[in-house]
């Protein structure tokens, strides 16, 4: 007699869902909670792997760096626990023998000073770098310029500094450009301020340091020769982690150690973090859709428990809609469609609330970091949803397809 | 001959088998006013379903309107249902969550007549039951005797040609009771619905111009009670 879904069906469906209140919400809540996880750990997934990144903000991805350390092992002659150091002569051999590297950056760093400025004081660390040491760690200027190699040969008195040393030195703010801080006993005129936020800096934060031309650190901190630190990036394509035997075995050579003696020279390789970093994601990633996808379907589950519940519950109705004029199909999409609405409203309620948490959250947690879900994974969710919707009515569809109009003449 | 059957044999089988009606043979004419009596058990409601194409039967032929009411698909005896007969229950059997025009209007709903037209004759059929007041009440505001007017109203939407009733007055008190077969008889006398009711009540089968007494699946005899003095209790009341 019917066959058209239209208002009139969705108003009887509405009825019997809305008259049925605590029904309803009883089989909805399932599914608004399973949504509601399911995005809010999504959200959360998303932004604790942004807040994480950040703190690797700058950093290349194919950056190695070296540093010496005591020997474990005695070679040739001379015994372990011998202390040796890198040294700018090293930075040449590097370059000259290792064609596969794009920058070869030394670095000497002294931490536990005071900068000051104008009676404001902070603490810092100074790094002395080379003019490409940009290419290791990328700043975030927000004035000024970097540190270049013609500052390095003039060994120019000039500094970049970290966001904290500028926020210390100058809490009202400006361009800094030009004037001379006092770090130590020596002034040093600011070429540039770095804003970078990176936590995972060589030598201290960027924030808190007062990065200075490589050969005026050198010679301020009398190193003479050496270099606390060589920092190199690969050419684009190369694996770092294929190139550091090599680094080993010609460091060995020079400083002679035993090249199988992997404590007598520190080595660090982004690269490395950065993949556990990916894997411990995709593994959070995948963990957080498992138990989301798994709260929504035990959501599922229980809608349909409980409308099977209901359908045995409301044999007469349906029995006397039958014997009204109702065909098993009328019966059967009152059912599916009943399913269908109920998961698609509970579920949209789920998704409102997980959208005003994650914005909650996102207020309190101080760093810039978005756990906002995007409009894209709310359509798919949706989409979940009324699949879920059908698939959850089926099975109560089916049992109330099988009430019989005689049924409604049963009392109970 | 709007109703016939013959030899019709009914047997339930939930595990035992129980042969509940043992050939059934009758006849009822458009218009007439039939109840049907019998002890409890005895296989009256079973009857009944199978005239109102509720349930089916084993044995036998059952012809409404001339049309063999045998092994007919799920919408042909819905649509039968839904335009011949009208039914009205001893429970009444409304539906708790809608009110009581919605009741009314869900026969027409299945037909798929649109809401505004539904919502129309449903009213006016309530204000023919005298129910206008209680539209929009739902149906555990109302007494027993305003429920059951609410089925036939319900009942009656659809112009059927057939009334069914399984003891209509059973959960009533005798005022109500009274009133309800008023309303029967009425239907009956001006309308010329054929209204066939199943009941206890000697009183309530002294309405019907025919009464059929059924004993253990067989009919025993069919009465002739067009001068209603069936009831010892006299025809004007109906005795609890
Ligand atoms: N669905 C069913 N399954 C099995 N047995 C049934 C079923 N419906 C009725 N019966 C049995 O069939 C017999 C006749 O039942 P029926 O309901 O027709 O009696 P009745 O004459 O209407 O009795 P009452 O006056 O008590 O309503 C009874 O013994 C009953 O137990
Ligand atoms: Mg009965």
């Amino acid at each position: 007699m019917r066959h058209r879904f239209d208002f009139d069906t969705f108003r009887e469906i509405g009825d019997s869902l809305f008259r049925n209140k605590r029904r309803t919400i009883l089989t909805g809540f399932g599914i608004f909670w399973g949504l509601f996880m399911l995005l809010f750990l999504v959200g959360g997934g998303k932004g604790l792997k942004q807040s994480l990144s950040l703190t690797f903000e700058g950093f290349a991805s194919n950056t190695m760096v070296m540093i010496s350390s005591n020997t474990s092992k005695p070679y040739k002659g001379m015994k372990e626990g011998r202390y040796w150091q890198l040294n700018r002569k090293d930075v040449e051999r590097l370059r000259l023998l290792m064609p596969e590297l794009d920058v070869v950056a030394p670095m000497v760093s002294n931490w536990g000073l005071t900068a000051e400025y104008k009676g404001n004081t902070t603490s810092c660390a100074i790094k002395g770098i080379s003019g490409n040491y940009h290419k290791v760690e990328a700043p975030k200027l927000k004035y000024g310029r970097t540190i270049r190699d013609a500052d390095v040969e003039q060994e120019r008195k000039v500094c970049v500094i970290g966001k904290r040393v500028y926020n210390d030195l100058f809490p009202q703010g400006g361009d800094p450009c030009g004037t001379f801080i006092q770090v130590g006993s020596v002034f040093f005129q600011i070429i540039g301020v770095d804003f970078s936020s990176g936590n995972i800096s060589i030598s201290g934060s960027a924030s808190e340091s007062v990065m200075v031309p490589f050969s005026v650190a050198a010679t301020l901190f009398k190193r003479g020769n050496n270099v606390d630190i060589i920092c190199v990036t690969g050419k684009p394509g190369i694996k770092m982690s294929s190139l550091e035997p090599r680094v080993r075995s010609i460091m060995a050579r020079e400083h002679l150690f035993d090249p199988t003696d992997d404590q007598a020279m520190v080595v660090l390789n982004t690269e490395q973090v950065f993949s556990i970093m990916d894997n411990l994601f995709r593994g959070v990633n995948f963990l957080i859709w498992l138990v989301g996808i798994g709260t929504l379907l035990a959501g599922a589950v229980g809608v349909s428990n409980i409308m099977m519940v209901t359908v045995r519950e409301r044999t007469i109705e349906i029995g006397i809609r039958r014997a009204i004029g109702a065909v098993p199909r009328d019966i059967l999409s009152q059912i599916i469609w009943e399913s269908v609405l109920l998961t698609l409203t509970a579920g949209s309620a789920g998704i409102v609330f997980s959208v005003l948490i994650l914005n909650v959250v996102e207020r309190i947690v101080p760093q810039a970091v978005t756990f906002q879900i995007s409009f894209w994974t709310a359509v798919l969710a949706a989409l979940l949803l009324s699949v879920l919707g059908v698939l959850a009515g089926l099975a109560p569809a089916m049992r109330a397809m099988k009430v019989k109009p005689v049924d409604a003449m049963r009392d109970e | 001959m709007l109703i016939e059957l013959k030899g019709v044999h009914k047997t339930y089988d939930n595990g035992q088998p129980l042969h509940v009606l043992k050939g059934i043979d009758l006849q009822i004419e458009k218009g007439e006013f039939v109840s049907i009596m019998g002890a409890s058990g005895s296989g009256k409601s079973t009857l009944l379903n199978i005239l109102g194409i509720l349930d089916n039967y084993d044995e036998g032929e059952y012809h409404l309107a001339g049309k063999l009411i045998k092994n007919l698909s799920e919408r042909e005896s819905a649509t039968y249902r839904n335009r011949m007969i009208g039914f009205v229950f001893q429970s009444f059997n409304l539906i708790g969550f809608k009110t009581a025009v919605e009741n009314v209007e869900l026969p027409l709903f299945y037909q798929g007549v649109n809401r505004h037209r539904r919502h129309e004759a449903a009213m006016a059929y309530l204000e023919k039951m005298g129910l206008t007041d209680w539209a929009s009440h739902y149906p555990n505001e109302m007494s027993g005797g305003q429920k059951q007017r609410v089925a036939i109203a319900r009942a009656l939407i659809t112009h059927p040609e057939i009334i069914l009733a399984d003891e209509p007055t059973g959960a009533l008190d005798s005022k109500t009771s009274v009133e309800v077969m008023e309303l029967l008889t009425r239907l009956n006398r001006e309308d010329g619905v054929t209204i066939i009711v199943v009941t206890h009540e000697s009183g309530v089968a002294n309405c019907a111009d025919k009464i059929v007494h059924i004993k253990d699946g067989l009919i025993e005899r069919v009465e002739d009670n067009r001068l209603h003095h069936a009831s010892q209790f006299g025809t004007d009341t109906i005795m609890k």
